[in-house]
């Protein structure tokens, strides 16, 4: 009677892990549904990994349930299967270093390809050159150049479908993440330095992007939206941005580097003119500018972003 | 009229409703102390009992006082950034509130709470499992103890004095340099962990020794329990990685108060160098938090399942492999900096082959539970509790060690679940383990075992519905450290904040238990309240401030155990002989009451002040250096009425 309850009790356990599983799947999963290659190479290894681990989480807790219900004490059990002077087993503890090293190096083989593969552009795309972005993160708001096209843009950006984009990534202050989970994963904005990161968009839409890291009171605001359109609308859009937005003079560019959040804003002409905030002559910058802005911090309140106040 | 202006408007913190509460229960809670002590005329009590005391046993219990405190205050802000949390557009807290709230946190728990815990701990069981009378060094352990309290005291005033940190507990540069974080909040998180840091390395120099040095007659090495392993090699681990802690934040503080340019934007500093130093130091650090945890649950479980421990060697060798692997992974803390193919690579290998050791480990506790006689008892649950909780943060620890897709995970809340799972169901559970487990004989009486159970029920339950959504939350795209949640995010949330609520219940039971149990618990009679196995069972309850009468010689491993066997004793009337002990001294508290003088100055840029503490610092290390009392002896007469008087109950 006993051992059916301990079964009834261990299986109702399952139930509630489906319904925490549910919930999980309600939510929007944007990492487990990516819209391009480079987090469609992501996704894959994490569901590969996933499936890895289940397993080896499967296997711990059959055997935990097994030693917990088959050797706890109670009344009446077998004296012969009590042994208190068993201390080991080499066999089974070579076994139990062995396989795991198995599963590491399963693991290890595609985390290198991937790494690798990862530092260059897509392969889907090979056909065609990357569109160059410069990237550039200023506490709490992003800069986006594109030296190609002669035009910036604040807290949005416009990227054509099927084509690389190759992300130059640098920081006029605080360090940055940049951060598209429907089309990738991250990499750091670093005043002083570039980094470059890939991403491509194999679908039109609107995705959400954000700086990932941590740096202030006003990070949680720091964020922007990805138009990923066709190659034509793309093209479309950057001839407007050329023709009727206004041109971004050094004292502008200057202003809104203020610490604080800005508005969706758009220029026919680049900041990487007078500064390129990936250079050690531009890491200070910012700071010779703005240095005492900061005494203040931002208190943001309620939802997120400046269109909300 | 200067000084008011200061004092209202950037001494004191002022503006926000929850921080003046904070305020008024702060001082009535210290008039109520100072009441009390007065009232019952226990200031020379407190003095000569705590304030002074060398002993390890009360120095332990002080530090685990101290590190509930610190849980309670790490659990508000939890609980704080929970309801902020609950439902998108949430205005509990602002944006730089929040900010402050998880920066403190996270150092509070780690330095303030886990740390201190596990140590205070150490402190008690560590010379008993040795049969030691001390630890090698009782006046450097008052230090570290006192160095640690007024490093917490210090950080945890910030928030009613100059407003707390906000720069995360990882502080990174240049957002923590004086120029994009100004004033006074971020010299406190630079000097509290300083002045706690010199406690800590100090506690790892004085168990390494203890621990090589005072072990009784017998015991080798590989006789050691295995909780006394885990000291060591977590002392080993302090002493190599806190001095870098120690430089990366002389060097940051340099950098503010001095203006200098390690870490700055300006004058070719290296902010990323921070990062380094830090995880440098941080990585080891969550082994240091990690490590004994493991010694505490492969006593208890050794002992609930009344069976040796499975695979001793192995267990051991484990330990110090994952020990030296713990300083070659620094950099999977940040795999996005772009270090390239071949560095993230060789660091995802290295991160990933800690799974080995560690689960060399677990299958050791399901061997030692194989051929048992497992008895449920409190502690023994949130050791049983921990295994798949651990493997859960495990599996995602591996999953994040893969650069490739760390990339996504980085920086969101499937890493803020992973930490959870391993830092909770690991370094938690296992204080709460070990606390349940040592209690009789620090105190003389268990923790009710059923108010313990249903507290166990609460967190543990609570624990899972609090981080279990949050691995999903992360693939959702949540990041971490954001004081603000998108309407997408909020079932997931909503079912977090429940299962915090049912944390915050179990930690408030746990904590009546202690009451309920002083009241009400039957008084242990034996020294012996488990059927234990290693030799801090083998003395008296309540422990005699010597600890042993005389020592038996240890034979082998599981030395109470095999004592058991033979029927001997700690109290053997013709092996007694005048036992030398130390004396208390009052140094180390008004040495770091004087530390604490000169950092508070610093936090300020008060030099001058800060120049007078630290003369009093080098006044208290003169004193010391000329002291030549060197301790007492305890007659055999003194001996056998205490040990006469404690064994009554036995016979």
């Amino acid at each position: 009677m006993k051992e059916i309850y301990a079964r009834v009790k261990r299986w109702a356990v399952l139930p509630a892990f489906a319904l925490l599983l549910l919930t999980g799947g309600c939510a929007e999963l944007t990492v487990l549904d990516p819209k391009g290659p480079v987090g469609e190479s992501q996704k894959e290894l994490i569901m590969f990994s996933i499936i890895l681990m289940l397993f080896i989480v499967a296997v711990v807790f059959v055997a935990f349930t097994y030693m917990i219900v088959k050797y706890r004490d109670r009344p009446g059990r077998d004296e012969k299967d009590y042994d208190p002077n068993h201390h080991g087993n080499t066999t089974l503890e070579i076994v139990w270093t062995v396989i795991p090293l198995i599963i590491v190096t399963a693991l290890s083989i595609p985390t290198v390809q991937t790494i690798f593969e990862l530092e260059e552009a897509p392969e889907a795309s090979s056909d065609k050159e990357p569109l160059v972005v410069y990237a550039t993160s200023a506490d709490w708001k992003w800069f986006f150049s594109y030296p190609e096209q002669g035009i910036e843009t604040v807290n949005y950006l416009h990227i054509p479908t099927d084509r690389a984009v190759e992300f130059r990534l640098s920081s006029a202050d605080s360090m940055a993440s940049l951060w598209i989970p429907a089309l990738g994963g991250q990499k750091y904005n670093m005043a002083g330095m570039e980094n470059t990161l890939y991403l491509q968009a194999d679908e039109e839409g609107t995705y959400q992007g954000r700086n990932s890291n941590y740096n202030g009171s006003g990070f949680a605001a720091q964020t922007f939206e990805v138009h990923a359109e066709g190659e034509e609308e793309f093209r479309d859009w950057v001839a407007e941005v050329q023709s009727e937005a206004p041109e971004l003079t050094q004292e502008t560019y200057d202003e809104l580097l203020v610490p604080g959040l800005l508005e969706e804003m758009e220029f026919s002409s680049t900041h990487l003119e007078y500064v390129d905030h990936g250079t050690n002559e531009g890491r200070d910058y910012l700071i010779e500018r703005h240095k005492d802005a900061f005494e203040e911090p931002l208190h943001l309140k309620g939802g997120r972003g400046v269109e909300d106040e | 009229m200067d000084l008011l202006n200061f004092l209202l408007e950037d001494f004191f913190v002022t503006g926000q409703p929850l921080i003046y509460g904070a305020m008024v229960s702060i001082v009535l809670v210290s008039f109520a102390i100072v009441f009390v002590l007065t009232y019952f005329k226990k200031w020379g009590w407190l003095w000569r009992e705590w304030l002074t005391t060398v002993d390890h046993k009360k120095i332990g219990i002080m530090y685990i006082i101290a590190a509930l405190a610190m849980l309670f205050r790490g659990g508000v802000d939890a609980l704080m950034m929970r309801v902020q949390l609950t439902l998108p557009g949430m205005e509990f807290l602002d944006s730089q509130h929040y900010n402050e709230i998880f920066t403190t946190h996270g150092t509070i728990m780690i330095i303030f709470m886990a740390m201190p815990f596990l140590i205070g701990l150490m402190n008690y069981i560590v010379p008993l499992q040795i049969g030691a009378r001390d630890v090698a060094f009782p006046f450097l352990n008052a230090l570290s103890f006192w160095s640690f309290a007024f490093g917490a005291l210090l950080f945890n005033i910030s928030f009613v004095i100059g407003g707390s940190p906000d720069a995360g507990w990882t502080s990174y540069t240049p957002m923590a340099g004086a120029n994009l974080n100004p004033g006074p909040a971020q010299n406190y998180y630079l000097m509290g962990l300083q002045v706690s840091g010199i406690g800590t390395l100090a506690t790892g120099i004085n168990f390494i020794v203890t621990i090589l040095k005072m072990r009784a007659p017998g015991m080798h090495m590989m006789r050691m329990p295995i909780f006394t392993w885990s000291t060591l090699i977590t002392s080993i681990i302090i002493v190599f990685a806190f001095p870098i802690l120690t430089v990366a934040l002389a060097l940051m503080t340099i950098d503010r108060i001095f203006g200098s340019h390690f870490f700055t934007l300006t004058g070719e500093g290296m902010p990323m160098m921070w990062a380094n130093l830090f995880w440098l130091w941080g990585h080891p650090e969550v082994y240091i938090v990690i490590l004994p945890a493991f010694g505490i649950f492969s006593e208890i479980i050794s002992t609930f399942a009344r069976k040796q421990l499975f695979g001793y060697k192995a267990m051991v060798y484990s330990m110090v492999v994952i020990a030296a692997l713990s300083f070659v992974v620094w950099v999977h803390h940040f795999f996005t900096m772009g270090a390239g193919g071949a560095v993230n690579s060789f660091f995802s290998i290295t991160t990933m082959l800690i799974a080995v050791p560690t689960g060399v480990k677990i299958f050791n506790w399901l061997g030692t539970m194989y051929k048992g006689r497992i008895r449920f008892d409190t502690p023994m649950l949130w050791s049983l509790a921990f295994i798949p909780c651990f493997v859960i943060g495990g599996v995602t620890g591996v999953m994040l060690a893969m650069a490739a897709a760390d990339y996504q995970y980085h920086n969101t809340y499937f890493l803020v679940a992973h930490f959870h799972y391993v830092l909770i169901a690991g370094t938690v559970f296992g204080c709460f383990a070990g606390l349940t487990y040592w209690y009789p004989k620090m105190f003389g009486h268990k923790l009710n075992e059923k108010i313990g159970k249903i507290s166990f029920w609460f967190f543990v339950i609570g624990f899972n519905i609090c981080f279990f959504p949050m691995y999903f939350l992360g693939l959702a795209g949540m990041p971490r450290r954001t004081y603000t949640i998108e309407p997408e995010w909020m079932p997931l949330n909503v079912t977090a904040s429940i299962g915090a609520v049912l944390m915050a219940i179990g930690f408030v039971i746990f904590v009546y238990n202690i009451y309920y149990s002083f009241r009400y618990s039957k008084r242990e009679t034996t020294g012996d309240a488990w059927d234990g196995r290693a030799l801090e069972w083998a003395t008296t309850t309540p422990v005699p401030f010597y600890n042993f009468a005389t020592l038996p010689h240890i034979d082998g491993s599981e030395a109470f155990w095999r004592l058991k066997e033979r029927g001997g004793s700690t109290y053997e009337t013709d092996k007694l002989k005048p036992i030398h002990m130390p004396s208390d001294s009052g140094v180390p508290f008004i040495m770091m009451a004087l530390m604490f003088v000169a950092s508070f100055a610093l936090v300020w840029e008060w030099i001058t002040l800060a120049i007078v503490g630290l003369i009093g610092v080098i006044v208290c290390m003169v004193i010391r250096s000329f002291d030549y009392d060197d301790g007492f002896y305890v007659s055999v007469d003194e001996i056998k009425r205490t040990e006469e008087k404690a064994r009554e109950g036995e016979q």
